[in-house]
């Protein structure tokens, strides 16, 4: 335990490096142009269709705020009834015990191949590579999750990981790795060609591994949310089903859900409801797997809790209406931002998440905005992104405290200050620095003083040091 | 292995140490709506999804069952064991889940025949419990074609209305047209892995 989170890649530059060689790729920009384009129009005539639905998203935000504050009661609550349903309950700190808890259980079952729902926590988790370390394939079946790992490629959307994908490339990844290659790069054709390639592994496979957009504490009740069937495939046919859940996915009781299942669909996909939604409660014999593990996630979450601004992100469903209005994502991509949450929610969830104040490239992704408010308007749960992007900027900074240029200067004074002779020596050190200045202002310090200096001027020491001056005149 | 339940309810304690205390829900959002014609409302939304609906007459259900299959020419349909006798048309094999039928016979039949428990105008959607006539979920999902009967009764015209009707303990499947995605240019398309083909009669 203890290990990186793996909510943002190893390796991965900080955003504004990343986000300069995406800005290069002209491709990406066209697609991801026309898809955002595509869905924010659907989006407002969606909305507009619904008169109360600033009221629904209050309620939205109210609800999650009820769950946030009375977490451990509604963890609990939906602990006993999963349980008194036939389920059994697993508790993760982080994702290195997930991924061994599901590997365990998969195991257990004598299975080296698992079908997989599009889920956002097992991606955070990195299951599928924890799953392959330890000899077992993981299938994913959503059209879009299939082209991402079909395609040895990484996610840049929340609903559509492979929205940097436009159609030909899509028939491009499916002619190389397909049996049954798609006849043309039509849609109609692509998702004809994922049917057959997938439809015999869900009629086989003996385990499927789910997320979770909602869990009902009171009933047990858990929910998945999606489109094309496979998640209908995986929830019902394999005879064991393991769910991996954040813990902030709750929802109090069910008519809760009256709010989201209106909120969620036209906010991600813009239709007034999508294509499938499942829901079920422990075990029911005769339909569906006949065991069912429940998996509750922290990884983060109750650090990201223990933040008073920061908190509000756990009220987010996962719908990536953000992504598809802000500026900044529209032209670099999800990818620049390192982490399989990109776009402003991203930039709020993911270094919550990694919870650690020196991990550069997680500190650079509250700065991944023009503060331009977007993100927060379309919301459905009035998640302030800006504000939290704000805030978080505040804590970058902070907890910089005892290693930046500033703090390392303001360190190295309180040193001088406490010598005389030291304090002397350093100020003549510091005239020297004139010698770099043109008009008065220093424009390019040496490191680590070139730090300050990339971003600001500072003015020129004097010839004199008042020190010196006191005691030439007066000395 | 430790704790590890024990230790997250103690962070998420520790976490709201400052005992936010968020303000009360307010649901003044519309809970029900009144529409001239719900059933007119819930045809209109079940064909934007390009599903094919049609609005008949209860006595004319099986009739209509019998013109849709031949239509299709569909030779054999599964069928949940307690669907009313008449849905059964003749001219078709009726293959009723009682024994259970074996998946990959399931995946050989010509399409499924179920009743619902609700259906949402207002989304198009309509809702299977697994109670009367409806049968396991399996049912509904395996086969390319679905057709499905709704009574106007049980059309409620708002999402909230609908979820009062529904028991969340039984296993839901709420349907909105054929199977789908977005996944291409976020544009949507018909069919992938669920029924390729929904047709809906709904019966007043």
């Amino acid at each position: 335990m203890g290990g990186r989170n793996p909510v943002t890649w190893l390796g991965t530059p900080s955003f504004p490096k990343a986000a300069h060689d995406a800005l290069g790729d002209t491709q990406l920009r066209r697609n991801l142009r026309k898809a955002t384009t595509t869905i924010r129009g659907k989006r407002a005539s969606a909305v507009a269709e619904l008169a109360d639905w600033e009221r629904l998203r209050a309620a939205g935000a109210a609800i999650k705020d009820d769950v946030l504050a009375n977490l451990d009661t509604y963890l609990v609550r939906l602990e006993e009834a999963v349980t008194a349903r036939g389920g059994v309950v697993h508790w993760a700190r982080d994702a290195e015990e997930a991924n061994r808890i599901v590997l365990d259980l998969v195991r257990a079952e004598g299975a080296d191949e698992v079908v997989k729902v599009k889920s956002m926590a097992t991606a955070e988790i990195g299951l599928n590579e924890a799953l392959e370390a330890g000899g077992v394939r993981a299938v994913e079946t959503d059209l879009a999750e299939l082209i991402v790992q079909l395609g040895d490629d990484r996610p840049s959307h929340i609903l559509v990981p492979a929205i940097h994908r436009n159609r030909a490339e899509i028939r491009d990844v499916f002619r190389r790795r397909m049996a049954e290659p798609p006849a043309s790069d039509e849609p109609g054709d692509l998702a004809e060609a994922a049917r057959r390639h997938l439809r015999r592994k869900f009629l086989a496979t003996k385990v499927a591994i789910s997320g979770a957009n909602f869990a009902v504490a009171d009933t047990g009740s858990v929910v998945v949310v999606e489109s094309e069937g496979n998640g209908r495939m995986c929830l019902t046919l394999p005879e064991t089903l393991i769910t991996v859940m954040g813990l902030e996915k709750i929802v109090p009781s069910w008519p809760d859900l009256e709010v989201f299942l209106q909120l969620l669909p036209r906010s991600s996909t813009a239709e007034r409801m999508n294509p499938y939604t499942s829901v079920w409660s422990g075990v029911t014999p005769g339909d569906g797997p006949r065991r069912f593990h429940l998996v509750l996630l922290d990884n983060g979450r109750t650090a990201t809790l223990a933040d008073r601004v920061g908190r509000q992100a756990l009220r987010c469903i996962r719908c990536s209406a953000c992504l598809n209005v802000c500026p900044v994502y529209e032209r670099t991509g999800g990818q620049a931002y390192g982490s399989v949450y990109p776009g402003p929610i991203g930039a709020i969830l993911a270094p919550q998440l990694v919870d650690d104040p020196h991990d550069e490239q997680a500190a650079s992704l509250p700065y991944a905005s023009s503060l331009c408010g977007a993100c927060y308007e379309v919301c459905p749960v009035r998640i302030n992104i800006p504000e939290v992007l704000t805030h978080l900027r505040g804590k970058v900074v902070e907890a910089k405290g005892k290693r930046t240029p500033e703090a390392v200067a303001m360190a190295a004074a309180a040193w001088m200050f406490a010598d005389a002779r030291r304090y002397e020596v350093a100020q003549k050190a510091g005239s020297l620095s004139r010698f770099l200045a043109r008009d008065g202002r220093i424009s390019h310090l040496p490191w680590p003083g070139s730090k300050w200096t990339s971003s600001r001027d500072v003015p020129a020491v004097p010839k004199e040091s008042f020190r010196a001056w006191w005691r030439r005149n007066r000395g | 292995m430790d704790d590890a339940r024990g230790e997250i309810l103690a962070r998420v304690r520790a976490a709201l140490a400052d005992r936010p205390a968020p303000a009360a829900v307010v649901r003044d959002y519309e809970r029900s709506r009144s529409v001239p014609d719900p059933v007119g409302l819930l045809v209109e939304r079940v064909a934007d999804y390009k599903a094919i609906v049609h609005r008949v007459a209860e006595a004319e259900v099986p009739e209509r069952i019998a013109e849709r299959l031949a239509a299709r020419g569909v030779t054999t349909m599964a069928v949940p064991a307690d669907v009313p006798g008449p849905w059964r048309a003749p001219g078709v094999t009726w293959l009723p889940d009682e024994p259970p039928l074996a998946l990959a016979e399931l995946d050989g039949v010509g399409g499924v025949l179920t009743g619902c428990a609700a259906a949402i105008a207002e989304t198009g959607t309509i809702v299977l419990d697994a109670g009367a006539a409806q049968g396991r979920r399996m049912l509904s999902l395996v086969p390319d074609y679905h057709l499905c009967v709704v009574r106007a009764d049980q059309v409620a015209v708002s999402v909230p209305e609908a979820l009062a009707r529904l028991e969340p303990v039984r296993p839901l499947t709420f349907i909105s047209g054929p199977s789908a995605t977005s996944d291409i240019e976020l544009d949507r398309v018909e069919g992938v892995h669920g029924p390729r083909t929904l047709e809906v009669l709904v019966s007043e």
